[in-house]
C-alpha cells in the first residue's frame, strides 16, 4: 500500500473497486439456476457454466433449455395470456410500476451482477444500463395505463418469444419485456448464453412482487434453445442480435404469420465536419466505439472526418485514447472492461489482424493491460480502404476505422456505403448541414453532436440489414399490438398464362384500333424484355394482350425507380397535388375505366372506379399530414421521430379488384415518397396498364410508378430477392406470401404480406397502409448555449 | 524530502505571449451540450478512494489560493489566514498522513493587505496573491488599474489576479482586450499574471474560449474562471472549455499556462472533481501548484474534516480544527 507521500508524487488514481460481496453471496446461495417457467424455477437439468470474463472465474451453472423446456414455457405463457390481457391497462400499469420500483431498489445489486457476468465497467451498468432499465419499465407502465385511449381497438399480439443478446443483457430484457407486458402480451424470453444472470435475477424480482405466473417466462440456453423458441407456437418473435441469425429467423418464420421484429448489426457512421467542436467529437468517439468495449450494435464504428479537420482530430483522438483505462470492470475508474467471452475476443483479434494484413494501420492505446481475463486494447484504424474487411464487417470490439472525406456529398456517400443502417452520429456546429445529413443518411437513429443516447420515449431500430421494427416510445408499442385483421377474401385463382396466340373471337366491344399494353418503366411504355405477351381474358373472351414481364424487366424497373429519387424529396404538398391530379384525370375517364372493368366481369365497375378516385383523394390528403412526432426524452434535447419513405418498394397486387386493389396499394406508397415497382393483377392487368395515360397526364414524374405485368409470383420473387428494393408488399396467396418473406432475407427488406380484402370497405385504406409505407427515423438534437 | 510535500514550487517558464491572432479563436466551435456531458461524466468515470483520496485532498490543499476578499477584511484577519496557510492541518492529521510539512498554494488578498500577508508568510515560500485592476468589476480607468498592479507588486505580491473588461468580450473587441491585458502583464513585472475571465458574465462557452485565448496571447500566466462575485462562478463545463483553450495554446506555442477555478468551490468532493479534470484533459503536470490553483476559502475546512476522518475513522467536527 503506497503512502500518501508516494501517491502525492505520482498522483495516480489507485484502485476503487465496487464491492461484489452481496452478489457473490447470492450466486453462491443459488449455485445453479433452472428456468423460470409459470412463476417458479424449474429443477436444473443439463446445465452450462457461466463465467466472469474479467477473471475467467466461475459464476454459476445455468440450465440448457431443451425443446420441451421451451414448449413448457410457451404453454405457461399461453395459459397466462387470457388473464393478463384482460386486466385493465391500469392494473397492468401497477405491475410494471412495481417492477420499475423493484429494479430501482435493487439497482446496485443488478449493476454489480451485470458487470460480473458481462465484463462491462461498473460505471456503465450503474449509470447507464440499470437506470435505463428502470426508466423503460416506468415509461411502459404509462403506456399500459393509456393503452385504450392511445391505441383504440388494438389487441395484444399474444405470446411473444424474445431473444436477446449479451451486450446489454438486462437493458435488452427491459426493451423486450416492458412493451410486451404493457400491451397485454405474455412472454418467453431467452437471454444470451454468455449473460443469463441478470435475467434470472429479474425472474426473482417477478416472483418477489408476485407477478401473475406465466406472464414472464425465462428459458436459458444457447442458440439451439433460441431456435426452439423461434419454431415454437408463439405469435411474435422479437430478436436482437447478429444479422446472420436475424436472417435465419426471417427465413424460418416466413409464412408462419408470426409477427417479427429484428434489431441487428450495424456499422454506423460517425461523421465529423470541419466546423464541429473537435474536442466534443473526440469525446463522442469515447462514448461511441469505446463504450461497452465496442460491443454495441449502434456504435459509431466508422469515423468519417472532413479533410480540413482530419489532422487535429486524429491527433486529439490519439491523445484521448491514451487516457483510457482498461481493466477490472468492477473498478469505478475503469473505462474499458472485459470482452464478454474468449470466443468474442478471438473474433476481434482475427478481424483486427486481417484488417492490418489488408493494409490498415492500427493505433492502439498504449495502456496497462490486465494480465488475465478477456481484454482488448481500444484503438482505431487509419489508411483503411473501403474494401478492407474492417470497413465492412462489424468488429464488435473497441476498434473504429477512420476515413477522411472532402465534401458533405462525399460524407453522405461514404456514410451510406454499407449494408447496415442502424445509427449515425453527425458532428457539426452548422445546424443546416447537420440536419441535411441527418435527413439523408440511411439510419434509424441519428444523433447530432452526440452519440449513443437512449431513452424509453424514443424509438430505436434500423434501416436496411440492421433489421426492422422499433423499440421504445409509441413506435415500439405498435410492435406489440395488433389491430383487428380484415376478413381475408380468397382471391380469384389465376389460370396458367399462355404466351401463344389465342385463336378465337375477340371480345365484344373491343377497341376498333388495337391497343397494346406494354410495361411502364421510367415513365415510358416499354416492350417486355422477353418479347412475349399474354392474353387477358374477360367474361366474353380475349380483352387484349399484356406484356409478359421477366426478371430483367424487374431489374430495369427497379433502376428506373431509383432514378426518380427526387420524388422522395418533394414536399407532401407537391405529392398531394399529383395525387389530386390523378384523381381528376381518372374522373375524366371514369366511363372508360368502368367499361374496362365491366368487360372483365367486375360486379360494380362504376363503384370501383369511384372508390379509386376517392382513394386518390384520401392519400392526397394524407401526403402532407401523416407526419412524425417530437418525443419527450431527455432535457435539452429535441428528439424528432420522422416517418421516412423506404425509397424503392415492390408491390404485388391482388388479382381481385384490378383497379382498386392496385390503387389502394400503390397510392399510399407513393404518397409517402416511395417509388414503386408494381405487379398488377395477373388476371386483369389492363385496369392498371390503362393508368399509364392517367399518370402521364397527371405530372407524375417518370419512374415513381413502374408497372411490370406477367406472372405475379415469379415477378414478386425477383422483387423479393432484389437487394436494392427496401420494402415489399405482397397481396395474394398464402404460398406467395411465404415465398416473399423467405426470399426477402438477402437484404432483410421489410415485408408486408396482406390479405386480399374488401377493397371498397374501410379496411381498404387508412393509416395502417401509411405506417407500412414508412420507417421511422429518430433524430436526436441536444441544444444549449 | 520524504514527507515534505508542500514546499514552494517555483513558477518557472513565464508565458511570453504572442501577437494577437484572432484566427486562433474567431471560428472556434464549442458545443455546450457536449461540454456539459463531458463535464458531467468526468467524476463518474474517475474516483479516488482511501489513501488515494487522502493524497488527492492533500494535493488540493497545496494548490489552494486561500482567499479572503471581503469588505471587512482586517490585518488581523489576514494574519490569521496566513497562519492557516502555513499550517493548514491539525498535527494529528499530519501525523496520521505521515506528512511533516504542507502548506497552501498561496494566499489571496486585496492590494492593501499584501504587505501584511507578505510579512506573515515570510520564509514560508507561500506566494502572496493580490487581486488588482479594480477587482471585481474592473471598471476603473486603465491607468488606475495599472497603478494598482504596480502598488500590489511593490507591496510584495508574487502573483496578480487581474480582472478583464467584460465589455471587450461582449463587444468582440479583441484588440482592446489584448492591449489591456498586455499592459497589465507589463505592469506586473516579475509577478505572475492570472487573468480572471469572470465567465459568469461572458455567458457563452465560445466567449469563454475566445477570452481565454486572447488573455494567453497577451501573456497571462494563468487563466482563472471567476472573481467569486459573479452570479455564476466556477463550473466544470466552463473549466473544461478553458483548459481546452489552454491546451490548444500550449500546442501552438509550447507555453504551459496555469488554470485556476475560483468562486463557489466549497467541498472536498469538488476539489477532487477539478483535479480529475486537470489530470484527464491536461496531465499530471497540471496537478501541481505552479500550474493549478483552486481559489477557495471554506473548502479548506471541508478538506481538513475529510482528512481527519481518513486518519481517525471518526467523522470530524470543525470546532476542533483551527479556523482559517
Amino acid at each position: 500500500m503506497p503512502t500518501v507521500t508516494d501517491i502525492l508524487a505520482t498522483m495516480d488514481y489507485g484502485p476503487a473497486p465496487e464491492a461484489a460481496g452481496e452478489v457473490e453471496g447470492w450466486l453462491k446461495a443459488r449455485g445453479s439456476f433452472g428456468h423460470f417457467i409459470d412463476g417458479a424455477f424449474t429443477k436444473p437439468g443439463e446445465s452450462f457454466d457461466v463465467a466472469n470474463p474479467a477473471t475467467g472465474g466461475h459464476l454459476a451453472k445455468v440450465a440448457q433449455g431443451s425443446g420441451a423446456d421451451v414448449e413448457a414455457a410457451v404453454r405457461a405463457a399461453r395459459a397466462a395470456l387470457p388473464g393478463w390481457s384482460k386486466l385493465t391497462g391500469h392494473e397492468r400499469a401497477r405491475w410494471l410500476y412495481a417492477i420499475a420500483r423493484h429494479i430501482q431498489k435493487r439497482e446496485r445489486f443488478l449493476a454489480v451482477l451485470e458487470t460480473l457476468d458481462n465484463g462491462k465497467p461498473i460505471r456503465e451498468t450503474r449509470d447507464i444500463d440499470v437506470p435505463l432499465v428502470a426508466r423503460h419499465f416506468y415509461h411502459h407502465a404509462g403506456w399500459a395505463e393509456m393503452l385504450e385511449e392511445e391505441f383504440p381497438g388494438a389487441k395484444p399480439v399474444g405470446v411473444c418469444g424474445q431473444i436477446i443478446p449479451w451486450n446489454f443483457p438486462l437493458l435488452m430484457l427491459a426493451w423486450k419485456i416492458a412493451p410486451a407486458l404493457a400491451a397485454g402480451n405474455t412472454v418467453v424470453l431467452k437471454p444470451a448464453e454468455y449473460t443469463p444472470l441478470t435475467a434470472l435475477a429479474f425472474a426473482e424480482i417477478c416472483a418477489e412482487i408476485g407477478l401473475p405466473k406465466g406472464v414472464v417466462n425465462i428459458v436459458t440456453g444457447d442458440g439451439s434453445t433460441g431456435a426452439a423458441l423461434v419454431a415454437s407456437k408463439v405469435d411474435k418473435i422479437a430478436f436482437t442480435g447478429s444479422t446472420e441469425v436475424g436472417r435465419t429467423i426471417r427465413k424460418v418464420t416466413a409464412g408462419t404469420g408470426k409477427k417479427l421484429t429484428l434489431e441487428l448489426g450495424g456499422k454506423s457512421p460517425f461523421v465529423v465536419f470541419a466546423d464541429a467542436d473537435i474536442d466534443a467529437a473526440v469525446e463522442g468517439v469515447v462514448d461511441a466505439i469505446w463504450f461497452n468495449q465496442g460491443q454495441v450494435c449502434c456504435a459509431g464504428s466508422r469515423i468519417l472526418v472532413q479533410e480540413a479537420a482530419a489532422e487535429s482530430f486524429t491527433r486529439k483522438l490519439k491523445a484521448r485514447l491514451c487516457k483510457l483505462r482498461v481493466g477490472d470492470p468492477l473498478d469505478k475508474s475503469t473505462d474499458i472492461g472485459a470482452i464478454v467471452d474468449p470466443i468474442q475476443l478471438t473474433r476481434i483479434r482475427d478481424l483486427v489482424a486481417q484488417g492490418e494484413a489488408e493494409g490498415a494501420v492500427l493505433h492502439q492505446a498504449d495502456c496497462q493491460m490486465p494480465t488475465r481475463g478477456c481484454y482488448f486494447a481500444p484503438g482505431f484504424f487509419t489508411n483503411v480502404a473501403p474494401a478492407n474487411i474492417v470497413s465492412e464487417v462489424e468488429i464488435f470490439g473497441p476498434v473504429a476505422t477512420l476515413t477522411t472525406f472532402r465534401t458533405p456529398d462525399e460524407a453522405l456517400e461514404l456514410a451510406n456505403n454499407t449494408r447496415y443502417g442502424l445509427a449515425a452520429s453527425i458532428w457539426s456546429e452548422n445546424i443546416n448541414l447537420a440536419l441535411d445529413i441527418a435527413a439523408s443518411v440511411k439510419a434509424g437513429v441519428v444523433w447530432v453532436n452526440s452519440t449513443n443516447i437512449f431513452d424509453a420515449g424514443a424509438g430505436f431500430g434500423g434501416y436496411r440489414e440492421s433489421g426492422f421494427g422499433r423499440e421504445g416510445g409509441r413506435e415500439g408499442m405498435g410492435e406489440y399490438l395488433s389491430l383487428p385483421m380484415p376478413k381475408a377474401r380468397p382471391e380469384a385463382v389465376a389460370l396458367p398464362l399462355d404466351a401463344a396466340p389465342v385463336p378465337g373471337q375477340p371480345a365484344k366491344g373491343a377497341a376498333p384500333i388495337d391497343r397494346t399494353a406494354k410495361l411502364y418503366v421510367g415513365g415510358a411504355q416499354k416492350r417486355p424484355d422477353g418479347g412475349y405477351s399474354y392474353a387477358v381474358m374477360g367474361k366474353a373472351g380475349e380483352l387484349g394482350l399484356a406484356g409478359l414481364g421477366n426478371r430483367k424487366d424487374i431489374r430495369n424497373a427497379v433502376e428506373a425507380a431509383h432514378k426518380a429519387a427526387g420524388w422522395g424529396k418533394a414536399t407532401g404538398h407537391n405529392r398531394a397535388q399529383v395525387l389530386y391530379y390523378i384523381a381528376e384525370n381518372l374522373a375524366a375517364r371514369e366511363a372508360e375505366f368502368a367499361a374496362r372493368l365491366k368487360s372483365a366481369g367486375a360486379a360494380d365497375p362504376a363503384g370501383e372506379v369511384a372508390a379509386a378516385i376517392r382513394r386518390a383523394f384520401y392519400y392526397a390528403a394524407q401526403a402532407d399530414k401523416f407526419d412524425g412526432a417530437v418525443h419527450s426524452t431527455k432535457s435539452a434535447h429535441v428528439t424528432l421521430a420522422m416517418p421516412e419513405a423506404f425509397g424503392v418498394m415492390g408491390i404485388a397486387c391482388p388479382n381481385d379488384a384490378p383497379l382498386l386493389g392496385f390503387v389502394s396499394l400503390v397510392l399510399p406508397a407513393i404518397a409517402m415518397g416511395n417509388r414503386v415497382v408494381a405487379i398488377p393483377s395477373q388476371t386483369m392487368p389492363l385496369a392498371a396498364t390503362d393508368l399509364y395515360q392517367v399518370f402521364d397526364t397527371s405530372d407524375l414524374p417518370g419512374g415513381v410508378v413502374n408497372i411490370v405485368t406477367g406472372v405475379r409470383d415469379e415477378l414478386a420473387r425477383t422483387l423479393a430477392q432484389h437487394d436494392d428494393v427496401a420494402a415489399m408488399w405482397y397481396c395474394g396467396s398464402a404460398e406467395g406470401a411465404a415465398m416473399v418473406e423467405a426470399e426477402s432475407t438477402g437484404n432483410l427488406k421489410v415485408t408486408w404480406t396482406l390479405a386480399n380484402r374488401n377493397w371498397r370497405a374501410a379496411e381498404g385504406q387508412g393509416r395502417a397502409f401509411l405506417l407500412r409505407a414508412t420507417q421511422v427515423k429518430n433524430i436526436w438534437i441536444p441544444y444549449g448555449e | 524530502m520524504q514527507g515534505h510535500v508542500g514546499q514552494s514550487i517555483p513558477n518557472n517558464g513565464r508565458n511570453p505571449g504572442v501577437p494577437l491572432q484572432a484566427d486562433w479563436f474567431d471560428t472556434v466551435a464549442v458545443n455546450t451540450a457536449a461540454a456539459e456531458r463531458r463535464a458531467a461524466t468526468l467524476t463518474t468515470r474517475r474516483t479516488v478512494k482511501k489513501a488515494w483520496q487522502a493524497a488527492w485532498l492533500v494535493n488540493a490543499l497545496r494548490c489552494i489560493d486561500l482567499t479572503t476578499l471581503a469588505g471587512d477584511d482586517t490585518e488581523d484577519r489576514v494574519r490569521r489566514l496566513c497562519a492557516k496557510a502555513r499550517r493548514p492541518l491539525a498535527d494529528h492529521i499530519m501525523a496520521g498522513l505521515g506528512l511533516d510539512a504542507v502548506h497552501t498554494g498561496g494566499i489571496c488578498v486585496y492590494p492593501t493587505m499584501v504587505s501584511t500577508a507578505a510579512k506573515a508568510l515570510a520564509g514560508s515560500g507561500i506566494p502572496v496573491v493580490s487581486v488588482a485592476t479594480g477587482f471585481p468589476a474592473g471598471l476603473m480607468p486603465l491607468p488606475l488599474r495599472l497603478a494598482e498592479i504596480r502598488y500590489a507588486v511593490e507591496e510584495g505580491a508574487d502573483e496578480i489576479d487581474i480582472v478583464i473588461t467584460r465589455a471587450h468580450v461582449l463587444d468582440g473587441n479583441w484588440s482592446a482586450l489584448y492591449d489591456e491585458i498586455a499592459a497589465m502583464r507589463e505592469a506586473c513585472g516579475q509577478a505572475h499574471l492570472k487573468a480572471i475571465l469572470a465567465t459568469g458574465d461572458l455567458k457563452t462557452l465560445r466567449n469563454v474560449y475566445k477570452a481565454a485565448m486572447v488573455a494567453m496571447q497577451a501573456g497571462a500566466d494563468f487563466i482563472k474562471t471567476s472573481t467569486g462575485k459573479e452570479g455564476v462562478n466556477a463550473t466544470l463545463p466552463v473549466s473544461l472549455v478553458m483548459v481546452r483553450a489552454l491546451r490548444d495554446y500550449g500546442e501552438r506555442t509550447g507555453a504551459r499556462i496555469g488554470f485556476k477555478p475560483a468562486g463557489g468551490i466549497r467541498t472536498a468532493k469538488e476539489a477532487i472533481a477539478w483535479q480529475i479534470l486537470m489530470k484527464e484533459e491536461l496531465g499530471d503536470a497540471w496537478l501541481r501548484p505552479d500550474l493549478f490553483r483552486l481559489g477557495a476559502s471554506s473548502m479548506l475546512a471541508d478538506i481538513e474534516r475529510q482528512l481527519d476522518h481518513h486518519v481517525t475513522g471518526r467523522y470530524a467536527a470543525s470546532s476542533r480544527h483551527a479556523l482559517a
